[in-house]
C-alpha cells in the first residue's frame, strides 16, 4: 500500500473540512479522485503533502507519516497542482533545475530535455511572462524528470490544450507501467475514465464512493435508444427508468441486472433500431450529487 | 516535532541569494555610498571645531532631538560625532526598510503566492524556508556592517576611527536584524502579505515616535526603542557595544519563537483570524470610487492613526522646545540674533517639512495602487466592463489628492493642538495649521510625477519614490551639507514659503498646482491610448 488514509479529520476554524476521510492507493494503480468544489479534495491532499496539520485519523505514505517525516516522503515523490505561482524574474529552464535539484537528481542527466520537447516548452522565458499553461508545464516538467515512486497531480492540466493534455496523459500511462503510483485529482472525469484504474468520490468531507471504475459501472444503468413500429409499454418490466419518447424514439435506462429481461422483452416488438451506451463516469457522479440534492443531507 | 526540520537549508539558502542579489546589491551599494558622501561632506563643510560646535547648539534641543535622535559628544562635537548624530538613526530605519520587505518577500510572500507550498511538496524541511531568509537577512547586514566599517575608516576623517566605525555600522546591522525578525513573527501573526508588512512597519512607527517623545523630554522612555537602544551605542564617542548585543539576543528571542509558531500552524493560515466578510457588496462598493477606496481602507485608516500619532508627538515636543530655547541664551545670541524670527518657529518650519513629507507617502500609495492592479491583471476586470480608463485614472488621482488633504490635515491639527496645548508664545493654532496646509501643492506635483510616468509609459512611476527621497534630503542635509540652490531647487517642497518664517506669497503654489494639474493630465492621456497589462 503506497497511501493509506484512515478517518482523517481536519478542521479550519469551527468548519469541518474533512469528517473522516478513507482512502487507500495500491503500488501501481493510477486512481482519479474526485469530487466538486470545496469536497475537500485539496485539502486531503495539501494533509498528504504535510503542508497542513491533521486534527484526528491517520494519513500514510510509504507508511511513513505524512507531517513528521513529510521530508522522507518527499524524496520519493513528486507533486503537480493545479495553480503554478512561479518566481517572476527566473525563467522557467531555471525553476525546472532547481525543483530537479532539491529532489537530489542532477538535471542533467534526467528526462528533462526529452519533456521540454514533449511538451513544446520554451525554457529561457522568464516566468513572469508566462501563460497559466505555460506554468503549468514548468511544474509538471519538473515533477516527471525525476524518478518517483508516486505521484500526487492535483488538477494538473488545467490550463493546458488538447493536444497538452493528450501529451500527459500518455505520459502517465508509461509511468503505470513502469510500476509508478498515481493519485490524480481531477475535474475531468473523461480524463479520469481514461487513464485511472480506479476511482475514489469525495464529497462534503467524505469518501462516498471509491473502487475499480469497472465495479462502479455495475451500480449504475445503461442507456437505450430503441426506434419500434408500435407504442412500448414498460409498465411490466423491471428495472427500467427514466422513460422518454421523443417521436419515433424511445429513450430508457436499465438497471444492469435487468439488461437479459429487458432484451427478451423487446423481442415482442418490432425494433427497428437498439442503441446502448455505457454508462460515464460523469452519469456516475451526477447521480450522487442528484441523489443528494434530493435527499438532502 | 516533525524529523528533519532544516533539511536543505542551504540549497534554499543558494536559491534565495540568486533571488535577492541584484535588490540587495542595489540597497548596500545605495546605503554605503550615501554613508561615504554624507560623511566626507560633512567633514569638508565644518572643518574647524568652532563651525562644529556652532552646529552642535543648533542640534541640542528637544525638536531636533525628536526628530534626529539625540547626539553624543555635543561638548566635543567631532566630524564623528556629528556624523553620526545626524545619520545614524535615518539610516537604522532605512535598513529596518530594506530587511521587513526582504524578510516579507522571502516568507509570507511566497506562502500568499503558492510558491512555498510547491517548495514544501519538495524534500525540504519545513522550516528550511524561514531559517534560509534568516541567514540571507543576516548575511546582508553583516555584509552591510563590514562594507560601511571598512569604507568610513578609509575615509582617514579625523574622529572617525575604526572601532567607531564599526559601532556604527554594527548597530545598522543590528536594527536590520530585529526588524527583519520581527518580519519573520509577523508573517505568522498575519494570514496575509500586506497584513504582515504593515504590523511589521507598525513596530517600526512606534518604535520611531516612542523614542522621538523619550529623546525630546530625556526620558527612559527611549529605552523601550530598539532604535532608541542602538542608538545607545554612541558611534565615535563611545563606542559601547552592550546595544547591539541586546538587540541581537532580543532578535533571536523573537527569531526562535517565530520558527517554533510556523511548525505549529499549517500553512497558508495566521494566528490572527480573519473576520467573516459581508455577502453583498453595498451602494458605496458599486461605485467607482468607493471600490478604490474599500481596496486600501486598511492602510489609510492606518496612515490616519500615524499621522494622529506623530502630529501629537511633535506638538508636544514644541513645548519643552522653547522652555529649552528661553533657557539657552547662548543660542540665542548666536541663531535667534540673526533676524527677528524666533527660533521656536525656525525649528517648526522644519517640522512642518517632514509632516508634508511623511503625508506624502501614503498619497502616493493611494495611487501606486493602480500600477499593481494593473500588473496583477485585477485592472482588466474594470476596463472590461463599462468604466473608461479616464474615469479610472481620474478617480485614483482624485482619492490620492484628498487622502493628501486629509492626511496632512489630521498631522498638523493634532500637532498644532498638542503645540498650542504647551506653548506659551504667539502662535496660534490656525497659524500652524496654515504653516503646513500650504505644502499641498508641492505634494500634489511629487504626486503628477507619478500619474504621468504611470499614465505615458506604464512603468518607472516608482521614480515617484526616489524624487520624494531626494526632496526629504534636501530638507533633511540640503543646509547641512550645503546643497547649492540649483539642485535644492529640483525639490518642490523648496518654492514653499516657510510660513511662521518667512511672508506667505501664492504664486509659487499657484505654479507648483498648474504644474501638478498639467502632468496629471498629460498622464491621462496616455492612459487613454497606451497598451495596458503589459509585462
Amino acid at each position: 500500500m503506497i497511501i493509506e488514509v484512515t478517518d482523517l479529520k481536519k478542521n479550519f476554524g469551527r468548519v469541518q473540512a474533512l469528517k473522516g476521510v478513507n482512502l487507500t492507493v495500491d503500488k501501481g494503480r493510477i486512481v482519479g479522485f474526485i469530487g466538486p468544489n470545496g469536497a475537500g479534495k485539496s485539502t486531503t491532499i495539501r494533509l498528504l503533502l504535510g503542508l497542513l496539520r491533521k486534527d484526528g485519523g491517520k494519513a500514510k505514505i510509504f507508511g511513513l507519516d505524512c507531517y513528521q517525516d513529510a521530508v522522507e516522503i518527499h524524496k520519493r515523490m513528486s507533486y503537480v497542482p493545479g495553480d503554478v505561482n512561479l518566481w517572476p524574474n527566473l525563467t522557467g529552464g531555471e525553476v525546472i533545475d532547481l525543483f530537479i535539484d532539491m529532489q537530489g537528481e542532477d538535471p542533467k542527466s534526467s528526462r528533462k530535455e526529452e519533456l521540454i520537447k514533449r511538451f513544446d516548452f520554451d525554457p529561457s522565458r522568464k516566468c513572469r511572462t508566462y501563460s497559466k499553461g505555460n506554468r503549468q508545464k514548468v511544474a509538471l516538467i519538473a515533477a516527471f524528470s525525476v524518478e518517483s515512486e508516486l505521484y500526487i497531480l492535483d488538477e494538473p492540466t488545467s490550463g493546458l490544450d488538447p493536444l497538452m493534455e493528450r501529451e500527459f496523459q500518455a505520459l502517465v500511462k508509461e509511468q503505470k507501467a513502469l510500476g509508478k503510483t498515481v493519485l490524480l485529482s481531477s475535474h475531468i472525469l473523461s480524463e479520469v475514465e481514461q487513464i485511472c484504474d480506479d476511482v475514489a468520490i469525495i464529497r462534503q468531507g467524505e469518501i462516498i464512493e471509491s473502487g475499480s471504475i469497472k465495479d462502479l459501472r455495475h451500480l449504475t444503468r445503461t442507456q437505450f435508444i430503441v426506434e419500434a413500429v408500435e407504442d412500448l409499454d414498460f409498465s411490466e418490466c423491471q428495472g427500467v427508468y427514466d422513460v422518454v419518447k421523443d417521436h419515433d424514439k424511445w429513450y430508457f435506462q436499465v438497471d444492469h441486472r435487468h439488461i437479459a429481461g429487458v432484451l427478451s422483452y423487446l423481442g415482442n416488438y418490432q425494433v427497428t433500431k437498439l442503441e446502448t451506451k455505457e454508462p460515464t463516469l460523469e452519469d456516475l457522479f451526477m447521480r450522487h450529487y442528484e441523489g443528494d440534492a434530493k435527499g438532502g443531507v | 516535532m516533525s524529523r528533519q526540520p532544516f533539511y536543505q537549508v542551504g540549497k534554499l539558502l543558494r536559491f534565495y541569494i540568486k533571488r535577492e542579489y541584484v535588490k540587495l546589491f542595489t540597497w548596500l551599494t545605495g546605503l554605503v555610498v550615501t554613508t561615504v558622501a554624507v560623511a566626507l561632506a560633512l567633514s569638508g563643510i565644518y572643518q574647524s571645531d568652532q563651525e562644529r560646535q556652532m552646529m552642535a547648539e543648533t542640534m541640542e534641543n528637544p525638536a531636533m532631538k525628536a526628530l534626529i535622535g539625540r547626539g553624543f559628544g555635543i561638548d566635543h562635537y567631532t566630524n564623528g560625532a556629528m556624523f553620526s548624530h545626524e545619520m545614524l538613526l535615518m539610516t537604522m530605519i532605512v535598513v529596518a526598510v530594506m530587511s521587513i520587505l526582504l524578510v516579507n518577500r522571502l516568507t509570507r510572500q511566497d506562502e500568499e503566492s503558492q510558491q512555498l507550498e510547491l517548495l514544501l511538496a519538495l524534500p525540504i524541511g519545513r522550516l528550511a524556508p524561514s531559517l534560509s531568509a534568516i541567514a540571507l537577512l543576516v548575511i546582508t547586514n553583516v555584509l552591510l556592517a563590514i562594507t560601511t566599517t571598512v569604507s568610513l575608516t578609509l575615509l582617514q576623517i579625523e574622529s572617525i576611527n575604526f572601532l567607531g566605525s564599526l559601532s556604527y555600522g554594527l548597530a545598522l546591522a543590528s536594527s536590520g536584524i530585529f526588524f527583519g525578525a520581527v518580519t519573520l513573527l509577523t508573517a505568522q501573526l498575519s494570514n496575509n502579505q500586506r497584513g504582515a508588512m504593515m504590523l511589521s512597519y507598525l513596530v517600526l512607527g512606534m518604535s520611531y515616535i516612542v523614542r522621538a517623545v523619550g529623546d525630546a523630554g530625556d526620558l527612559w522612555l527611549s529605552f523601550l526603542s530598539p532604535l532608541g537602544i542602538l542608538q545607545e551605542t554612541q558611534a565615535f564617542v563611545n563606542n559601547y557595544f552592550w546595544p547591539q548585543l541586546i538587540i541581537l539576543i532580543f532578535s533571536t528571542v523573537i527569531m526562535v519563537f517565530s520558527m517554533r509558531l510556523r511548525e505549529k500552524r499549517d500553512l497558508g493560515s495566521g494566528l490572527l483570524a480573519d473576520k467573516k466578510g459581508k455577502n453583498k457588496a453595498s451602494g458605496f462598493l458599486k461605485t467607482t470610487p468607493g471600490f478604490i477606496l474599500s481596496l486600501q481602507k486598511v492602510p489609510l485608516l492606518s496612515w490616519a492613526v500615524a499621522m494622529l500619532l506623530i502630529g501629537l508627538s511633535y506638538g508636544s515636543v514644541l513645548g519643552d522646545l522653547e522652555l529649552f530655547l528661553t533657557e539657552n541664551e547662548i543660542i540665542q545670541q548666536i541663531i535667534g540674533s540673526a533676524n527677528d524670527v524666533s527660533l521656536t518657529e525656525q525649528f517648526i518650519a522644519i517640522i512642518l517639512k517632514v509632516m508634508a513629507i511623511i503625508s506624502t507617502i501614503p498619497m502616493l500609495m493611494v495611487f501606486h495602487r493602480l500600477k499593481s492592479e494593473e500588473a496583477k491583471g485585477r485592472l482588466d476586470h474594470l476596463l472590461a466592463r463599462p468604466i473608461s480608463r479616464v474615469r479610472v485614472y481620474s478617480w485614483y488621482v482624485i482619492i490620492s489628492l484628498i487622502s493628501s488633504i486629509v492626511l496632512l490635515s489630521l498631522g498638523i491639527f493634532s500637532l498644532a493642538g498638542a503645540g498650542v496645548y504647551v506653548l506659551d508664545t504667539s502662535i496660534d493654532f490656525w497659524t500652524l495649521v496654515q504653516a503646513n496646509l500650504v505644502y499641498l501643492p508641492a505634494m500634489w506635483v511629487v504626486l503628477s510625477i507619478m500619474a504621468v510616468l504611470y499614465g505615458l509609459i506604464g512603468k518607472l512611476e516608482s521614480l515617484a519614490w526616489l524624487y520624494l527621497l531626494f526632496s526629504f534630503m534636501t530638507i533633511y542635509l540640503g543646509d547641512l551639507l550645503e546643497f547649492p540652490d540649483w539642485l535644492m531647487a529640483v525639490s518642490p517642497f523648496y518654492w514653499v514659503p516657510e510660513l511662521p518664517v518667512e511672508v506667505f506669497n501664492v504664486w509659487p503654489l499657484i505654479t507648483l498646482t498648474v504644474i501638478a494639474g498639467g502632468l496629471i493630465t498629460l498622464g491621462s492621456l496616455g492612459f487613454i491610448v497606451r497598451d495596458v497589462g503589459q509585462s
